[in-house]
């Protein structure tokens, strides 16, 4: 069967567009990695708010607020996919009328084709990889991944750990790792130290979102009381050691510093996850406040490719609550472009999402200013390409030898060829051709992303075929 | 500003650049006009095996020599361009194919040359230990095997570069005209004049063709490649088998590389080409009749590169009948990467002198013109 829409991703966007879409009746489905609905934000929490879970405590109100939305989506009649990889998405059928987007999808080793008349990429953020000397160790991983750990079984870090970096999720960690008993042994703040300065020009509208600034108040206030060692200016982070991590040192405008750590967790804020956009070959704008790449959208969500949206912070970094906005939009567009919505009433429709995506969004200006995107130079040791083994000193003489392309780069260094497709080190080889040919970023782009989106096996490729006779 | 020059060059794939290098070294001075960057598009995408292996009888004295250019591609271009005599293997998976390729082989000894031979299940195991039993045999070429296609064109690249051709990257070709005894060729605002061009644009191989008046009847190719992960070393031929799409390697490091002609699609505007895994997925299974275990590995990538193809599969090698002082270098559908060092020896002889002693007549851009009006 053709679904009138295929959903990729459960999180907040994608759960609420599947409501949206389901209550004009059309037939949706929605394809998700993960075992349960929740996405990266309320990742398992239908399990987690289930009578007597200490964890829902510890993870907040706002954690809790997911277990509505969730009950929601599956009482909507979606059909919704579970464990399912999205690994390729390919168009057929020219017209908008007789359009078709095929989905490739592995769910249990066995890969299928979900036709679809229209696509939502819900597929959230990715958090932004920053190599520096040591990244790469056992014992360094990012906050994000710690996170996963926390809500998927409870697991708490081992000590002594260290957070390093800047935004709200490393304070939001801190928190929920404390309020769970887990300890923290120091806090180093990557943010420049002129945090008034940047912050001031935005608070004013950011007031229209007061409780979150009140909540990330507490925060940071619950980091202060409890007397954990703070470091704030940080640069020239190394993560030291043998085969594990073992020591830490950094910059401070005081001097070198140095301490003993176990785990070092770092954060330096997230950037929409774009591969499935980029290999679509969708036109992005570079946004020089959130240093990440975004699909154009029109007032619609659609991507420069019709029949294409995308919703929540695959869009842009905006958080939950402007996701749900998203989803709602977005929703909208598709059942505009799928004429059950008529022009004038999808308008007046859209004017009230409007309204509350601009106001769940009224803080983000201040996030953007007061966290953003580390700048240091990049020392020649770092290694920058994971998955070739490829250090900044090696990527900065491949991009002196030629024009300023990542995709000459890429093919010569193999950067960007290995499993990962770039998602580690795409931004950074992006940011040493800037470096080495002085140009803007906006004006360098990102290499061509070629399929799969993830992980397949030859095996599972070949099952398509079989299922298809 | 008009720039004077011997040899202009458009396209800077690896025929591109094996022409221009090989001018250079005869003394001319040569500018090379790339739309995107020195391998971008076919050469770059290439599955770079080094075959004379089921070669069509009228490429393989171009492919024999080069054959012998690649086992000495340090003499050429100070590199070996990674090549590695594996072999190449073509197995016949069942009675009509073993006949055919022992036909195949019987015309070529008739013909004097002795490249190919026919080996039996007991040396295709000695030589393919991991591939299932079953096979009734194979053809098999010792000399030939594969090399590393980005190490091939830096090493072309900086050869060329040595050699003083000019190399200017993103500098598309919009348009050539031939005024008197020159072509004027414009290209990223500049404008070249120089007695020959040499056609090397590959896909776009027929819209120059079209420009500069000699309109050629050339279709696309857009064939795909899949590659794995990193293995331990077990494979030394290249497989191939006979009647059925399947090009199967392991790479220096380690990865299998695997294709065979299953094409992908055009993309809306004809700009670059798209996987199509439908496709693919259906090509599997002669994959995985041989090679079973492939099964669990992961696939790290896959892509589809775009080349010119004529209808008889034969390259358009020569000069324009239409157009004097234009030389066509492209059109290899599909086979073009073992051809790179002679066929540049050929494109500097007619640069140089206007004539070759090689026999081109079944590569004439004659056979294909298409009517002028028509076009
Ligand atoms: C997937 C695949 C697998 C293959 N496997 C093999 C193999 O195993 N063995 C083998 O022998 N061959 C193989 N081939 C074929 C071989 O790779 C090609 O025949 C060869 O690389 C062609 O080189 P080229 O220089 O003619 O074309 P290209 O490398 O495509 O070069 C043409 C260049 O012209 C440029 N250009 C186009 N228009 C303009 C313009 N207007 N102005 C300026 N520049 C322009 C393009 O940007 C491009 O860089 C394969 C090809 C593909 C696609």
């Amino acid at each position: 069967m053709t679904f009138d829409v295929a959903i990729i991703g459960a999180g907040p966007a994608g759960m609420q567009a599947a409501c949206d879409l389901r209550a004009r009746d059309l037939s949706v489905v929605v394809l998700d990695e993960q075992p349960a609905p929740g996405g990266q934000i309320w990742r398992g929490v239908e399990r987690n708010c289930q009578p007597g879970s200490h964890l829902a405590q510890g993870l907040g109100a706002e954690y809790r607020q997911g277990a509505d939305v969730a009950r929601s989506f599956r009482a909507s009649g979606a059909d919704y996919r579970p464990l399912s990889r999205v690994w390729q998405i390919e168009e057929s059928g020219k017209e908008a009328t007789t359009q078709s987007w095929q989905v490739f999808v592995t769910r249990e080793g066995q890969a299928e084709v979900i036709e679809a008349r229209r696509v939502l990429l819900a597929i959230g953020a990715q958090e932004r990889p920053v190599p520096f000397p040591g990244w790469t160790r056992p014992g360094v991983m990012t906050v994000g991944a710690a996170q996963i750990l926390l809500k998927s079984g409870g697991l708490l870090p081992e000590g002594p750990v260290w957070i390093s970096g800047a935004g709200p999720l490393p304070l939001l960690y801190a928190h929920q790792l404390r309020k769970l008993g887990g300890q923290i042994e120091g806090f180093l703040d990557t943010a420049p130290r002129d945090t008034l300065r940047r912050g001031l020009p935005h608070l004013n509208g950011a007031l229209r979102d007061w409780k979150s600034l009140v909540k990330g108040l507490g925060w940071q206030a619950g980091i202060r009381l409890s007397g954990l060692r703070r470091e704030t200016g940080v640069t020239q982070l190394r993560a030291e050691g043998g085969e594990r991590l073992e020591r830490i040192r950094w910059q401070t405008p005081e001097g070198e510093k140095s301490a003993a750590a176990g785990v070092l967790l770092i954060h330096e804020g997230l950037v929409p996850s774009v591969h499935p956009t980029l290999s679509l070959q969708c036109e992005h704008a570079w946004s020089d406040t959130q240093k990440s790449l975004r699909p154009v959208l029109d007032a619609w969500g659609e991507t420069t490719r019709s029949g294409l949206f995308v919703a929540g912070d695959a869009a842009g970094i905006d958080g939950a609550k402007a996701a749900l906005a998203k989803g709602t939009l977005a929703a909208i567009g598709i059942a505009r472009s799928l004429g059950v919505l008529e022009d004038t009433k999808a308008r007046q429709a859209r004017a009230a999402g409007d309204r509350a995506l601009s106001k769940a969004r009224a803080a983000r200006p201040l996030l953007d200013s007061l966290y953003p995107a580390p700048e240091g130079k990049i020392s020649d040791d770092t290694i920058v390409c994971r998955c070739e083994e490829l250090t900044a000193g090696q990527i900065r003489a491949a991009a002196r030898r030629g024009a300023a392309d990542p995709n000459r780069v890429k093919a010569e260094t193999r950067a960007g060829m290995g499993p990962c497709q770039g998602r580690q080190c795409g931004y950074t080889v992006a940011r040493l051709i800037a470096e080495a040919h002085d140009l803007p970023r906006a004006e360098v782009g990102f290499h061509n992303i070629r399929p799969p989106l993830k992980p397949v096996t030859l095996g599972e490729l070949a099952s398509l075929g079989k299922a298809k006779t | 500003m008009k720039a004077r020059t011997d040899l202009i060059v458009i396209g800077g794939g690896l025929h591109g650049l094996s022409a221009a290098l090989q001018s250079a070294r005869r003394g001319l001075r040569v500018v090379l006009l790339e739309g995107a960057f020195t391998g971008r598009h076919a050469s770059g995408a290439t599955a770079a095996g080094v075959r004379s292996l089921n070669r069509a009888v009228e490429e393989l004295p171009l492919s024999l020599e080069a054959q012998a250019q690649w086992e000495d591609m340090t003499t050429l271009v100070g590199d070996d361009c990674g090549f590695h005599a594996g072999g190449q293997v073509q197995v016949a998976m069942d009675a009509d194919a073993e006949a055919r390729i022992k036909a195949r082989i019987a015309r070529l000894e008739a013909l004097g040359m002795h490249h190919e031979c026919w080996i039996g299940p007991d040396r295709l195991a000695e030589l393919v230990p991991v591939m299932q039993p079953g096979a009734l045999g194979a053809a098999y070429v010792a000399r030939d095997g594969s090399a590393d296609p980005h190490r091939t064109i830096r090493a072309f690249r900086a050869a060329c570069l040595d050699t003083g051709v000019e190399i200017l990257e993103n500098h598309t070709v919009t348009w050539l005209a031939r005024e008197e005894t020159r072509w004027t060729v414009v290209a990223g605002g500049i404008t070249h004049v120089a007695p020959t061009v040499v056609n090397a644009a590959g896909a776009w191989g027929r819209q120059i063709a079209k420009l500069a008046g000699d309109p050629l009847d050339v279709g696309i190719k857009n064939s795909m490649m899949i590659v794995t992960e990193r293995c331990e070393p077990c494979l030394g031929p290249v497989i191939s088998a006979q009647n059925r799409k399947l090009s199967f390697k392991q790479t220096a490091d380690g990865t299998f590389l695997i294709g065979g002609g299953v094409q992908g699609r055009l993309r809306p505007g004809g700009g670059s080409a798209s996987v199509d895994f439908g496709a693919l997925s259906g090509a599997m299974s002669t994959t995985l009749a041989l090679f079973p275990w492939v099964a669990d590995l992961r696939l790290v990538r896959a892509w589809a590169g775009m080349e010119a193809a004529t209808a008889d599969l034969l390259p358009v090698i020569g000069p324009s009948r239409r157009a004097p002082g234009l030389i066509h270098v492209f059109g290899f559908s599909g086979h073009g990467f073992q051809l790179v060092p002679s066929v540049g020896r050929v494109i500097a002889d007619l640069a140089e002198t206007g004539r070759t002693r090689t026999e081109l007549s079944a590569f004439d851009p004659g056979r294909l013109a298409t009517n002028r009006k028509a076009a």
